[in-house]
C-alpha cells in the first residue's frame, strides 16, 4: 500500500510571538519557532523557565494570536478555539463554584450532551483517575493533585485529537505521579491523539514521549529534537533504568543544561542590576 | 472519679485526641457567653441611661424621646392604628416600594454590570456617563419623580431603583473585570459558547461581589422608599415620619426608625441566608474551622 502523505496534527512554521510588558515595550518570547507533530504522535516539550513553552501551548489552542508565521491544525489554519482540542492548563483552571462531578461533566454539557449522559460518563471518568467517593466535594475541599486529577478527566472526557498538557504533574507525589503517567500513557494509546507535554522534567519527557522537543532560553526557538526510541507500551517506573534512557537522557541534558545556565545567568544578572 | 483513673490506657490516648477539640470549643462557647452578656449589658446601659436622663432631667424628652414613650408609641399605633391607617398598611407599603424597587435596581444593576465588564467597547463609550451619575447626590432625583411620577409608589420605586443600581452595577462590574482570565479560557476549550460562559463561568464568579453588594443595597431601596415618602405621600412610614415631625413627636420619629431597624434587619437575615446558599462552594472560614 502507497504511503498517502497526511498533513501534520500540528504544525508551526516560522512563529514569532511578541507580548507588550508594563513599561509599554515590546517582549519577544518567541522566534521563528519551527515545531509539527504528526498524528498520533507524542511530543514533549522541555526549555528553562519562562522561555516560552506556555506561550507555545496558547497559541496552538487558538487563546493567542502569533505575531508573525502560521500555526496549522491538520493543515488548517488555527483561527480561533477548536473543539478538537483539549487543555490541561499550567495553573488550576477548574471550575470552584461547580463539584468535581460538575466540573467533569462541564465540557460535554457545554457541547450539548444530554444531562443524564454527560453524568454518567463523567462518573466514569472519575472513578478512571481514582477519585470515586469525591463527586461531590468543591474543589477547595480537594488536595492539590486531586485537584489536577479531576482536570485531566475534564479535558480528556471530551475526546481531543489534540491534547495540550502543561506541567500536568508537577504537583503530585512521585508515586502518584508514575501512575498517573501510565494511567495518561494507557488512555493515549486507545486514543491515538497527538499530544503536546510541556514539562520541566526531562526524565518524565523522555519517559513518555515519542519525540522530546529543547527550547532555547527565551525568546524560545527550538534547539534540538530527539527522537526516543524506546519501546512501548512502557512502564513509567522501569524504564528509567534501561541502558537506552540513560543515554538518551545523558545526550539531551547537556543541550537543556546550557540553555538552563543561560536562562538562570540571566535572570542573576536581572536582579542584580 | 476513679473509674476515669482506672480505665484501660486505649480509652486514656482516645480522650487525649479529644481534648484540644474539646477544650477549643468550650473555649469558643464561653466567649461567645461573654460577648453577648456584654452586648446586652451595654445596650441596658444606654437605653436605662436615655431612660434615666430624660426622667430626671437631663435629656429634653420633648426633642430627644424616651425609651418607654418611643415603646408606647409603637404599642398605640399597633393597637389603634395611625392617623393615615393601620400600621401593617404602612409597613406593607413602604415594604412593597422598597422590594420593587430592589428588585428592578439589581436585576438593572446585574445586567449592565455585567454587560459593561464583557464588552470593552460598551465600558469606554458609557464610563464617563456612569462617573457623572453616580458623582451627582442622587437623592435629589427624589424631588424630579415626586414631581413626574406624583404621590402614589411609582416615585418612591423609581428613587429605591436609583439608589440600588448603581451598588449593585459597580459590583458585578468589578466582579465580572475579576474572573479569573485561565478560568474562561479554559471553559472556551471545553465548549462554552458566550451564553454559557455568562451564565456558569462570569455570573457565578462574580456572584460573592454582587451579593456583597445586595447586603447594603436593600438598605439604600428602604432610604428610597422612606425619602419618597417624605417628600410626598399618601401612605408609609416616611409619611408617619413626616407627621410625627410636623407635630414635634419625637418619640413618633423614633418609634417609625425602630420599626425601620426591624424591616432591615430582617432583609439581612434574609440575604444572609441567601448567600450562604448560592455560595455553597466558597471555602468558608467560620463553617470550615467547626468538627
Ligand atoms: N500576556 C503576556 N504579556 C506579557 N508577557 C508575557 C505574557 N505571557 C507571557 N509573557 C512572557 O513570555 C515569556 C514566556 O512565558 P511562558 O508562560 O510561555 O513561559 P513558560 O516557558 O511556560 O515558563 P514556565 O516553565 O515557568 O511555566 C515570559 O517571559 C513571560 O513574561
Ligand atoms: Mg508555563
Amino acid at each position: 500500500m502507497p504511503d498517502i502523505p497526511t498533513d501534520p496534527a500540528i504544525q508551526l512554521r516560522g512563529v514569532y510571538k511578541r507580548f507588550r510588558t508594563p513599561t509599554g515595550s515590546a517582549y519577544t518570547a518567541l522566534r521563528n519557532l519551527n515545531i509539527s507533530v504528526q498524528p498520533g504522535e507524542f511530543c514533549a516539550v522541555v526549555g528553562p523557565t519562562g522561555c516560552g513553552k506556555s506561550t507555545t501551548l496558547a497559541l496552538i489552542a487558538g487563546l493567542e494570536p502569533a505575531s508573525a508565521g502560521e500555526v496549522l491544525l491538520m493543515g488548517q489554519p488555527v483561527k480561533g478555539i477548536d473543539a478538537r482540542i483539549g487543555y490541561m492548563f499550567q495553573t488550576d483552571a477548574i471550575f470552584p463554584w461547580k463539584n468535581v462531578l460538575q466540573n467533569v461533566a462541564a465540557g460535554p454539557l457545554f457541547r450539548g450532551m444530554s444531562k443524564t449522559e454527560a453524568i454518567e460518563r463523567a462518573g466514569d471518568w472519575i472513578s478512571r483517575v481514582g477519585l470515586s467517593g469525591f463527586e461531590y466535594y468543591y474543589p477547595h475541599q480537594l488536595s492539590g493533585g486531586m485537584r489536577k486529577r479531576v482536570a485531566l478527566a475534564q479535558t480528556l472526557i471530551t475526546g481531543p485529537q489534540i491534547l495540550l498538557m502543561d506541567e500536568p504533574f508537577s504537583a503530585l507525589d512521585v508515586q502518584t505521579r508514575a501512575l498517573m503517567e501510565d494511567e495518561l500513557l494507557a488512555l493515549w494509546a486507545s486514543t491515538s491523539a497527538s499530544v503536546v507535554f510541556v514539562t520541566h522534567d526531562l526524565e518524565e519527557a523522555i519517559a513518555l514521549a515519542d519525540r522530546v522537543c529543547v527550547l532555547t532560553a527565551g525568546p524560545a526557538t527550538v534547539k534540538g529534537i530527539y527522537t526516543i526510541d524506546l519501546p512501548r507500551p512502557r512502564q513509567v517506573a522501569e524504564i528509567r533504568f534501561a541502558p537506552r534512557f540513560v543515554q538518551l537522557y545523558q545526550e539531551i541534558w547537556g543541550a537543556l543544561r546550557d540553555e538552563v545556565m543561560v536562562s538562570y545567568e540571566r535572570d542573576k544578572k536581572r536582579t542584580i542590576s | 472519679m476513679n473509674a476515669i483513673k482506672n480505665a484501660p490506657s486505649v480509652d486514656s490516648t482516645d480522650l487525649a485526641d479529644d481534648e484540644p477539640v474539646w477544650i477549643a470549643s468550650t473555649a469558643a462557647r464561653r466567649y461567645r457567653i461573654i460577648v453577648t452578656s456584654l452586648r446586652v449589658l451595654l445596650l441596658i446601659v444606654i437605653i436605662g441611661g436615655w431612660e434615666l436622663g430624660a426622667r430626671i432631667g437631663w435629656i429634653d424628652a420633648f426633642f430627644f424621646g424616651q425609651p418607654t414613650a418611643i415603646v408606647q408609641q409603637i404599642w398605640t399605633w399597633i393597637t389603634q392604628g395611625t392617623a393615615q391607617g393601620p400600621l401593617w398598611q404602612q409597613i406593607a407599603v413602604t415594604l412593597e416600594e422598597a422590594v420593587i424597587g430592589f428588585l428592578i435596581g439589581v436585576v438593572l444593576g446585574v445586567v449592565f454590570g455585567v454587560a459593561l465588564g464583557r464588552s470593552r467597547l460598551l465600558a469606554d463609550i458609557l464610563s464617563p456617563y456612569i462617573k457623572v451619575a453616580n458623582s451627582i447626590p442622587r437623592i435629589v432625583l427624589g424631588s424630579i419623580f415626586a414631581i413626574s411620577l406624583g404621590l402614589g409608589i411609582g416615585s418612591k420605586i423609581a428613587l429605591a431603583v436609583v439608589l440600588v443600581f448603581f451598588i449593585v452595577f459597580f459590583n458585578a462590574f468589578q466582579g465580572v473585570r475579576e474572573v479569573d482570565r485561565n478560568l474562561i479560557a479554559n471553559a472556551r476549550i471545553l465548549g462554552a459558547n458566550s451564553r454559557q460562559l455568562a451564565t456558569e463561568i462570569i455570573i457565578p464568579s462574580a456572584l460573592s461581589w454582587i451579593i456583597a453588594s445586595l447586603h447594603t443595597s436593600f438598605s439604600f431601596a428602604l432610604v428610597g422608599a422612606v425619602v419618597g415618602e417624605y417628600l410626598g405621600a399618601l401612605k408609609g412610614l416616611g409619611l408617619l415620619i413626616s407627621t410625627a415631625q410636623n407635630t414635634f413627636n419625637a418619640n413618633g420619629v423614633f418609634a417609625a426608625m425602630v420599626i425601620l431597624a426591624a424591616i432591615s434587619l430582617t432583609a439581612e437575615a434574609i440575604i444572609t441566608a441567601l448567600e450562604n446558599r448560592l455560595i455553597r462552594w466558597r471555602p468558608n472560614t467560620i463553617t470550615d474551622v467547626s468538627i
